[in-house]
């Protein structure tokens, strides 16, 4: 039920948007997000744009488990 | 497929057991409380990769198995009515209330409908004006904001006809619950696109009340272990606290559109849980100002005593206090395709999820 899927946005009129998911057109709503492009890429929920995925974060996530392997490197947490 | 295919990779994913090994000294025991992280360690395997004193538990995390069968009752109620038509998202329709189901229902002529989004049901509601539209809104934080935008476009688009029933939860009331059950854990995985809209700051009561460790996850294999291993690295250094893993999709303060829309159109409210019972401020009702679409208010029905099947643990399971092999039920009397329990509907369900990818 909270299944989300990542797809690339490819057309926007008005509140509705066609999204590219995994290769499927899918018309998706954007009344839950504001300053979405095409381009971007959304979280898709129930036919909803549920947020906006950041490439920056996505990176630096991954970054993080490579720092691991670093035995000088002390990771920091991200404690809220 | 992007942001998939780099989470899946083989290669992090094993580097990361091995850390966790490395870090990971004292028994731990870890819940999810999302159906997606209950089918994503079952289908990857993440158990196995773990050290056997990391212990991973399924919590009340699907919304389908936590929903009441009073609630499939009123639904199944609504559709014997020959002036209504039921739309609801797919998961609801084999869900078995006392003495039917949607499905059932469906077979014996009640016009319902799967729909994929609230924004079809206003659609079907507008095609049929001479019936009521009824939409099951079931789902906890992640879903609600779909059902709120279908309650303010049927407002705004004059759809008089269309009307929610809401059983949408809140997920921290649960989380707290499991702890005050007595239940021993050390710290959530928390869900992913629940906190996605709510914000990961929404949990830190639940550190500062309950000591726990907070990692809020992504869905993917690489995901999964990198929560887990903040999870250790909190737990054994012992400094609990609110960590955001899936910083992709989610922040501290979550979607303030989508926050907003849900404190405009539903209220707290106390709700049932399977397992855990009735919960204070835990569901979601619709408010006055929107009453003319919230279906308990406008549509009266004759609902049946409830009845609980004989011998289901679903309540125990979504506790993590049984697992699904210790249901007499599990595999032979109760299946997917003749569930007996909500938590066998649902993909999501860890019932449904053990029997598929094992124990």
């Amino acid at each position: 039920m909270c299944l989300s899927i990542p797809g690339k946005v490819t057309e926007i009129a008005g509140n509705m948007a066609k999204v590219s998911v995994g290769g499927s057109l899918v018309n998706v709503g954007l009344h839950l997000v504001d300053d979405v492009r095409v381009g971007d890429y959304v979280l898709v929920h129930t036919g909803f744009a549920l947020q906006k995925i950041s490439e920056e974060e996505a990176l630096e996530t991954l970054e993080l488990i490579k720092e691991l392997q670093d035995p000088d490197n002390d990771v920091p947490g991200h404690v809220l | 497929m992007k942001f998939v295919d780099e989470f899946r990779d083989k290669t992090l994913v094993l580097d990361l057991a091995k850390e966790i090994r490395k870090i990971s000294k004292k028994p731990v025991v870890l819940m999810e409380v999302c159906g997606g992280h209950t089918m994503a360690i079952r289908r990857f395997g993440i158990s196995s990769l773990l050290p056997p004193h990391i212990t991973l538990l399924s919590g009340p995390g699907c919304p389908v198995c936590v929903t009441s069968r009073g609630y499939i009752d009123q639904a199944v109620a609504y559709a014997r009515r020959k002036d209504v038509i039921i739309a609801t998202y797919g998961d609801l329709v084999r869900v078995p209330g006392s003495t039917s189901t949607l499905a059932g229902e469906r077979a014996d002529g009640a016009d319902i409908r799967v729909v994929y989004s609230t924004l079809d049901a206003i659609e079907i509601a507008k095609h049929n004006p001479g019936k009521l539209l009824v939409f099951l809104g079931i789902g906890f934080e992640t879903t609600t904001p779909s059902s709120a935008v279908a309650i303010k476009e049927a407002q705004k688009s004059g759809t008089g006809n269309f009307y929610l029933f809401s059983a949408h939860k809140m997920m921290p009331p649960a989380m707290a619950a499991i702890v005050d059950e007595g239940i021993r854990i050390d710290g959530y995985i928390g869900p992913g696109h629940v906190t996605t809209i709510a914000g990961a700051d929404m949990y830190k009561k639940l550190v500062e009340k309950y000591g726990l460790a907070v990692v809020i996850s992504g869905f993917e294999p690489v995901d999964m272990m990198q929560s887990i291993y903040m999870l250790v690295r909190q737990i054994e250094m012992n400094r609990p606290g609110v960590e955001i893993q899936y910083r992709r999709a989610v922040t501290a303060e979550g979607n303030l559109m989508a926050r907003n829309l849900i404190n405009e159109v539903f209220e707290p409210r106390d709700d049932w849980w399977r397992g855990l019972g009735i919960l204070a401020n835990s569901g979601l009702g619709i408010k006055p100002a929107f009453a003319q679409h919230d279906a308990e208010k406008q549509i009266k029905v004759e609902v049946e005593e409830t009845i609980e099947p004989e011998g289901c643990i679903c309540g125990e399971v979504l506790k993590g206090i049984r697992s699904p092999l210790e249901c007499r039920l599990f595999g032979r009397i109760c299946t997917p395709s003749s569930p007996v329990g909500a938590c066998m509907v649902s993909n999501e369900g860890a019932c449904q999820a053990c029997y598929r990818f094992g124990g």
